[in-house]
């Protein structure tokens, strides 16, 4: 099961290797992870997707508690919250192609932030499942390559951590 | 004006260090010339690093203070690592100093560099590289309340040299520490205690598992008056040995592995265990969940990770030790049943027939018997440090603690730090005395040593339990790999006594029963350090 745990840490050097250690010798599973500072810029957030039960999960938060830096660790509720990944897409298009891109765009939210002669770049950003969706819909126009940020996520409502 | 070594030294004497372990090097050498400077730090040379953080780990469980130890960059930072890693496993708070190279060469591979916070990452508790000499009392403030508090543990802290001589704006000891992220929780959840107790009064079966939590908690009379109230046998890991006297009538043994079989059929027929500061690691308790199976588990430690990793628990209490036991046991009213006391007892008698009905081996001391003979001699606060292999397992089940301390490497099982345990111990408590007992395997890891010893007049006594060979794996081999013995035999050693001779250490080898009284006598008269090697049977069995 894929779940959303939410970590701010002290910004301080080498946070984000112990955090990563901590992962690969425990044998946990991520699935992505993204790191970005907070409104206060001593401290920033890890958001890590990782992949396990409930047992797993629970030592991870616990594992993730006892590193010194780590000011708070949050597994987001399933439903919970709103998360997002970026996607920037760089697609193969022709002259006939172009236009039919550019539709699927505007259908699916996703902005145009370069052209070329043969290729578009699409930027996404929306949840980790509609930009599966996205992805699948480009992806028969031949898709030249792809980056994307792991996911974000904010609680929904008042709640913050 | 004071300098970043200077600081260093101040901030040691502000946190009490009155003794240091260490061994010195180039990018450490301003360091020490701060402690020459000073003058009231002494300093115990090792004869390799490891040692210095054995000692510091033996220091400091004794003195109940954290340990320190120094060594110099590169290679004297690797040597140190098994120490560390050692003090992790076992909980035991060192603050370890490394000399750095310089700050501009940091990540050019220059000489003797080794990123050493990288490299002990996994086990440490925390770790420092000051980059700034300002940096350096905030620091050290910090390192020394992490080691000691919650669940104790290494910290390192690594200096480069010119953080070691650049000069501080002004020096000021922190009164406190700040760190967001780290506030330990001592006290138990009321409703989680109240829930542990009902539990408790359920019980018809009760067993308390005891570790190395409750001597760092400092819970050892707690855990007494608990037990002696309610009359619940106690058992404990190879950690909480010497948390309650091995001879006090509620006590089974050590579980596990290597542990006696009273003591682990009483884990298995309990109806209720209740785990205290112990983790339940894979030699305590080979597979939890089915020895447990059935048991209600209530589990109380520091370190909430702990609880709910090894063993499906039935009630959590996350907190410190000493605190949840005395408040447990003012509010519990229950006594154990007298059927299951006796059914226990029995047990533990029934260990002692067939242990005692066993025949010694001609030619060879019975190592049992010596460690029997040695602990009805020793005052009852001795202190005795163990190594690792066969020599641990007799130690740990057949010598009996009394008010004393057994000193163990339990979770990493380091082989060479008995000597190094015991030197620590020593000068943390002089008045006692302190034995290290050791394999002819083990002794070869740290026989440098008996320098430091000799070095320093440090009264430690050593044992050697002598088979010849490294006793666990030739047992391994023998009951799993059809007695094909490969790299288990220790042709090649030196003559002991004449080497403890070389360096005018009085030394003594014994080869049957009949000369451990004397023996024992000779080694607990001897001033200073003193040698003892005895002659075991290669074929004497652990348990």
């Amino acid at each position: 099961m894929m779940r959303t745990i939410s970590v701010l840490v002290e910004n301080q050097p080498g946070v984000l290797s112990k955090v990563v250690g901590l992962f690969s010798r425990r044998g946990f599973n991520i699935d992505s992870l993204a790191v970005g500072t907070t409104e206060d810029k001593s401290i920033s957030r890890i958001t890590i997707v990782v992949n396990g039960d409930s047992y797993i999960i629970e030592q991870v938060e616990k594992q993730l508690n006892k590193l010194i830096p780590i000011i708070k660790v949050k597994t987001l509720e399933e439903g919970g919250y709103i998360s997002r990944t970026l996607s920037l897409v760089k697609v193969s298009a022709s002259a006939k192609t172009r236009p039919e891109l550019m539709k699927l765009a505007e259908l699916m939210g996703a902005r145009i932030v370069d052209v070329s002669k043969n290729s578009l770049t699409l930027e996404f950003a929306d949840t980790p499942e509609r930009t599966e969706v996205f992805m699948s819909l480009v992806r028969p126009y031949g898709i030249k390559e792809t980056v994307r940020t792991g996911a974000i996520a904010v609680e929904s409502g008042h709640t913050v951590i | 004006m004071i300098n970043g070594a200077q600081a260093m030294v101040e901030c040691l004497k502000k946190e009490g260090v009155s003794v240091m372990f260490g061994y010195p090097g180039a990018v450490i050498c301003p360091f020490y010339d701060a402690v020459y400077e000073d003058g009231s730090i002494s300093h115990v040379l090792v004869r390799q690093e490891q040692n210095a953080g054995h000692e510091a780990s033996g220091y400091a469980r004794i003195s109940g203070k954290v340990g320190v130890c120094v060594v110099t960059s590169g290679p004297g930072a690797t040597n140190l690592i098994t120490a560390i890693a050692t003090a992790y496993l076992d909980s035991v708070p060192i603050v370890a100093i490394t000399g750095q190279v310089r700050r501009d060469q940091l990540g050019k591979d220059v000489f003797q560099e080794v990123d050493i916070t990288g490299s002990v990452e996994p086990f440490v508790k925390h770790s420092y590289l000051i980059k700034d000499a300002n940096e350096i009392p905030r620091i050290f403030k910090e390192a020394f309340h992490i080691a000691s508090t919650g669940r104790p543990g290494p910290v390192l802290i690594d200096v480069p040299m010119d953080v070691q001589l650049d000069e501080l704006d002004n020096f000021e000891y922190p009164e406190k520490v700040n760190i967001i992220g780290y506030k330990p929780s001592t006290k138990g959840n009321p409703l989680q205690v109240k829930k542990a107790l009902s539990v408790i009064e359920g019980a018809k079966k009760p067993v308390i598992c005891i570790g190395g939590g409750i001597i760092n908690a400092k819970a050892c009379d707690e855990l007494r008056a608990f037990a002696e109230k309610t009359g619940i046998p106690v058992v404990s890991t190879m950690m909480g040995l010497s948390a309650m006297p091995s001879n006090h009538d509620s006590f089974i043994g050590m579980i596990g592995m290597h542990g006696t079989p009273a003591a682990n059929k009483a884990v298995s027929n309990a109806d209720t265990v209740i785990i205290i500061g112990a983790r339940v690691g894979d030699r305590a308790v080979k597979s939890p969940q089915a020895v447990f199976e059935g048991a209600k588990i209530v589990h109380i430690d520091v370190d909430p990770a702990e609880i709910g990793k090894n063993v499906k628990v039935f009630v959590p209490i996350v907190g410190d030790a000493k605190i949840i036991l005395s408040e447990i046991s003012d509010k519990c009213d229950y006594v154990c049943p007298d059927e299951w006391k006796e059914e226990v007892k029995e047990y533990k008698r029934e260990y002692k027939r067939n242990l005692e009905s066993r025949a010694d081996i001609e030619g060879f001391v019975n190592p049992v018997k010596f460690l029997k003979a040695l602990s009805d001699k020793m005052p009852e606060d001795s202190v005795v440090a163990a190594d690792v292999g066969q020599n641990q397992i007799w130690t740990c089940n057949h010598f009996e603690v009394k008010e004393g301390r057994l000193l163990n490497s339990g979770g990493m099982g380091t082989m060479g730090y008995s000597v190094g345990a015991a030197i620590g111990a020593k000068l943390a408590k002089p008045d006692v005395p302190v034995v290290a007992i050791c394999g002819d395997g083990s002794f070869q890891m740290q026989m440098m040593e008996l320098a430091t010893l000799v070095q320093h007049g440090i009264d430690v006594k050593i044992v050697i339990m002598r088979n010849k060979n490294l006793g666990m794996i030739r047992e391994i081999q023998k009951n799993l790999y059809k007695s094909r013995h490969i790299a288990s035999n220790l042709d090649g050693s030196p003559d002991f006594v004449a080497l403890a001779n070389a360096y005018g250490i009085p030394a003594r080898s014994i080869g049957s029963n009949d000369e451990i009284e004397g023996a024992v006598n000779e080694l607990l008269a001897a001033k200073g350090p003193y040698l003892l090697q005895c002659m075991v049977s290669s074929e004497q069995p652990s348990l």
